[in-house]
């Protein structure tokens, strides 16, 4: 579509700023498409709902008691207490004793890329054949038909999640973001107009993978280097790009990995970089500034509790696990006060899976560090530590205009929970996707079961 | 600060002793599958449990401990780990989880390895983990060797009954360390344990030896039956092939591990008499041998009447035993969930207390708060299985524990991360 708008930009008379040039100006960011592989995701259809007498986190901060969501149109249209008026045709949910919540959000997940069955065919997570990757994207890896997508929804109440490339390579490609609605293509499931993201990885996994074939990098010092080296080429790209998109003139030679990293040079490009160690966070800031670009969040961020001020002064994200710890060297500082920390101290945070059991339970896993927080003597309440999987990760993902939060006009993405989503206890009774009701607890048909599992043993099993 | 050194040292030094204790006032799990007693009380002296439960009776000269508003349980059995065994996956320097490149296999002893200063230890058994059964992974063939019982205490003798149990894998993880294949593995299975059997028949000396005379007389007692063998399998097939094995030796003590696929064969299981040690909340077909995955394995297993633990084994979030007191309440989660299978309040709290100990006939000795058990007690400041419950004092075989670890020291230098007067290095 960009390109039929550039196209129709120069046809229209856009007038070209070099008479000597061999093609007109097209534009800022409009040299070339950036949307080849558009969205196709089409909401369901749903019904006006009312869910009434529920405790609501709205996911940015907010609670109301004996509350009522409405949707409508595939929207959240309103929400309130009890005074708020049920709209006449509207389906009502009994909500007493139950929480309504804005869906799930995970900004770390590897569902279709790494998916169930883990065999080596299915295997395609990481394109580890050289340490700088920032060509792939992981939209073309994703297999719309893994299991997992099922689970993170029944059992998680996970509506939207980031799928990422794997971190065996310092630039591991391009993210997408999904709507956990099973489709055909993996077109069929893209959030519509949620920026891509770029993978970034410090520390052990690159100097692991390269270091073991006997190639840059194999020492730290290795993997800032080639970092280094590859921006500047980044930067030169994005010259010869911006001379002739304002200029015109030659159409410079295009280059994937490098439209992906202009991408992020021109802040249309999310950054998220897997890190662990405190120490490499603050060198990955300092690269940013001196090559111009924004971290937006560092995820397995283990140590983030130890640079809290500094992450807040960067408007640098951490997404992290609850209480991961131990199993490599860059994870041995790990606390279970990471999370909670980093809010006291006024940063940027969130829970993220990177796993395909740990995504069917990310509201267990704010509870956990919550706990430990509040253990640890920090005042934080229930309804703050939900933004942790609400409204922080759509920050992150560049989506918090759209869903992340009930607001009104958001995306109608929401869970009802069969009880306190921060005890043990509890699971998702309903889950909404921009209104329309794809997973209800009571109801088998609404239970979605993949092409794999079809005819198989299990099928359509509580799962 | 210098007296929390001190106390460090003191630990590491000489164990503190087995005291006379009374914890009253508090809700009592006993782990045998009751439900909670609220207002009970529990009493240990010289390192074992006196008495738990409503109308215990406060011994004259015990330590009272005021646990109203608390919870009381004995500690978590933790029945599949690798605790003591390596400070971390990614740090191969410090792992003696298997040795592909010996000679031997089933003749390796864990209990030689355990290291019960490591970082986990510590963590773990502040999340309430008392006692762990350590199993090894297959090395160079599909046995893994003898797995150790070990207690979590601050103190140089963690090994609680060194040899415990054989651990074989019999589904896919078998397959390459047996010669690549299911048939392979019992092939292989049944010179091994024919050699234990009548090892004066066995071939050990020649070129063409499958198994070595060590090995063989490690299987002995498997054979004999006196020492449990633990088969890791998934598959509902698998289990059906595996639990055959009865009828050459009926004698072999089989646990089950894994068993993903169970519920599919649950009847069988039960007549069989065999235990289970389940992954608690596998629902993914992440291999084809667990197709058939549901978190509901272990309420149907139960149901039909298998004695069921759960471990943490089999998910991939981190081995952490501190998951299972998590694990445990999810499974009564899904007793609200139409058309799961999940389990009680009480009959949760088995599978990560009582069930792993009687999987491998140790329930005499632990996994429950019952009159002759050791004392392995934790209180806890809520609902030992709820998310929000941690616990405020630990006690193994008696002696009180910290409830201290390196996180907790890194928490107290980080609460604010910002340096003041001097480097973080010098705080503490």
């Amino acid at each position: 579509m960009a390109v039929a708008l550039a196209l129709t930009a120069c046809t229209g008379g856009a007038a070209p700023k070099s008479a000597s040039s061999d093609a007109p100006a097209p534009g800022k960011g409009k040299g070339f498409d950036h949307d080849p592989f558009p969205s196709t995701y089409r909401a369901y259809p749903g019904v006006p709902t009312a869910i009434v007498h529920a405790t609501v986190y709205d996911g940015e901060g907010g609670r109301i008691e004996d509350g009522t969501v409405l949707l409508a149109d595939g929207r959240v249209t309103a929400v309130g207490g009890p005074d708020l008026a049920v709209p006449a045709g509207a389906t009502v949910v009994d909500g007493t004793g139950k929480w309504v919540t804005p869906g799930v959000i995970d900004v770390h997940s590897h569902l279709g890329d790494y998916p169930s069955p883990a065999v080596k065919a299915l295997s395609d997570g990481n394109e580890a054949t050289a340490p700088v990757t920032a060509q792939v994207w992981a939209e073309h890896s994703v297999w719309p038909q893994d299991p997992g997508f099922s689970r993170a929804l029944a059992n998680g109440g996970v509506t939207t999640l980031q799928i990422l490339p794997g971190s065996a390579n310092l630039f591991g490609g391009r993210s997408v973001t999904l709507k956990n609605v099973y489709a055909r293509t993996v077109q069929g499931m893209k959030f519509p107009g949620a920026p891509y993201g770029l993978k970034m990885a410090c520390g052990e996994n690159p100097k692991r993978v390269y270091g073991g074939k006997n190639r840059e990098p194999s020492t730290r010092m290795g993997n800032v280097a080639v970092d280094r080296q590859t921006w500047m080429k980044a930067a030169e790209y994005k010259r010869k790009w911006d001379k002739y998109e304002e200029k015109g003139g030659e159409i410079p030679a295009r280059d994937v990995a490098m439209d992906t990293l202009m991408g992020v040079l021109n802040g249309e490009i999310l950054v998220h970089n897997h890190c662990y160690r405190a120490d490499e966070m603050a060198i990955v800031l300092d690269m940013a500034k001196e090559f111009g670009y924004k971290v937006t969040a560092f995820h397995h961020a283990v140590e983030a509790y130890k640079i809290a001020d500094l992450l807040k002064a960067n408007g640098t994200c951490a997404a992290v696990w609850a209480d991961w710890y131990g199993f490599k060297m860059e994870s041995y500082d790990g606390i279970r006060e990471n999370l909670a920390i980093l809010h006291n101290a006024g940063a940027c945070v969130m829970i993220h899976s990177d796993d395909q059991n740990g995504i069917q339970r990310l509201n267990q896993e704010v509870a956990k560090a919550l706990a430990a927080g509040r253990r640890a003597g920090f005042t934080i309440s229930d309804e703050q530590a939900w933004t942790w999987l609400a409204i922080a990760p759509a920050r992150a993902l560049g989506i918090a205009d759209r869903t992340g939060s009930l607001k009104p006009g958001k995306m109608g993405d929401v869970v009802l929970w069969n009880g306190n989503p921060l005890s043990v206890y509890t699971r998702p009774e309903k889950v909404w996707v921009d209104g329309a009701m794809l997973y209800d607890a009571n109801n088998p048909k609404l239970r979605p079961v993949s092409d794999f599992e079809l005819g198989q043993p299990g099928e359509g099993d509580v799962k | 600060m210098k007296r929390l050194l001190l106390a460090a040292t003191a630990l590491i030094a000489a164990p503190l002793s087995a005291e006379t204790v009374a914890i009253t006032g508090g809700t009592v799990a006993i782990g045998d599958g009751s439900q909670p007693i609220k207002g009970g009380t529990v009493v240990i002296a010289n390192g074992r449990v006196v008495a738990a439960g409503a109308g215990v009776a406060v011994p004259a000269g015990a330590r009272v401990v005021d646990a109203t508003g608390k919870w009381v349980s004995p500690g978590i059995v933790a029945g599949v780990s690798t605790l003591g065994l390596m400070e971390g996956y990614g740090m191969s320097e410090t792992n003696d989880l298997s040795a592909d490149k010996s000679p031997f296999s089933a003749a390796l002893d864990m209990s030689t390895a355990i290291n019960p200063t490591g970082q986990r230890i510590g963590v773990e058994r502040a999340a309430g983990i008392t006692r762990a059964f350590v199993i090894p992974s297959a090395g160079n063939t599909m046995f893994g060797g003898q797995g150790a019982v070990i207690d979590l205490g601050a103190d140089m003798d963690p090994v609680t009954r060194p040899r415990a149990f054989q651990y074989v894998e019999l589904g896919e993880d078998g397959m390459g360390p047996a010669g690549g294949s299911r048939p392979a593995a019992y092939a292989l299975l049944k010179v091994a344990l024919g050699a234990a059997a009548n090892p004066a028949s066995a071939d050990f000396a020649s070129k063409d030896a499958l198994i070595t005379r060590q090995d063989a007389e490690a299987l002995a007692p498997v054979v004999r039956g006196t020492q449990p063998l633990l088969v890791h399998v998934e598959r509902a097939a698998d289990i059906r092939s595996v639990l055959a094995l009865k009828k050459q030796y009926p004698a072999i003590k089989l646990v089950l591990v894994g068993a993903t696929e169970g519920w599919m064969v649950a009847g069988e299981i039960a007549a069989a008499g065999v235990p289970v040690i389940a992954a608690a909340l596998l629902d993914l077909p992440e291999k084809f041998e667990s197709i058939a995955a549901t978190q509901s394995n272990v309420g149907r297993l139960a149901k039909a009447g298998v004695t069921v633990a759960i471990s943490n084994a089999d998910i991939s979030e981190g081995p952490y035993e501190s998951y299972l007191a998590q694990y445990a309440g999810n499974l009564v989660a899904l007793t609200k969930i139409p058309g799961a299978q999940g389990l009680d309040w009480g009959a949760a709290f088995a599978t990560i207390t009582s069930k792993p100990a009687a999987a491998i006939g140790m329930d005499g000795e632990i996994g429950s708060l019952r009159p002759g058990r050791r004392a392995d007690v934790v209180v806890w400041d809520g609902d030992p299985l709820e998310l929000s419950s941690a616990p405020t004092a630990i006690f193994i075989d008696g002696v009180a524990q910290p409830t201290t670890s390196r996180q907790t020291r890194l928490r107290d230098r980080y609460l604010d991360p910002v340096e003041k007067g001097l480097p973080k290095a010098y705080e503490r």
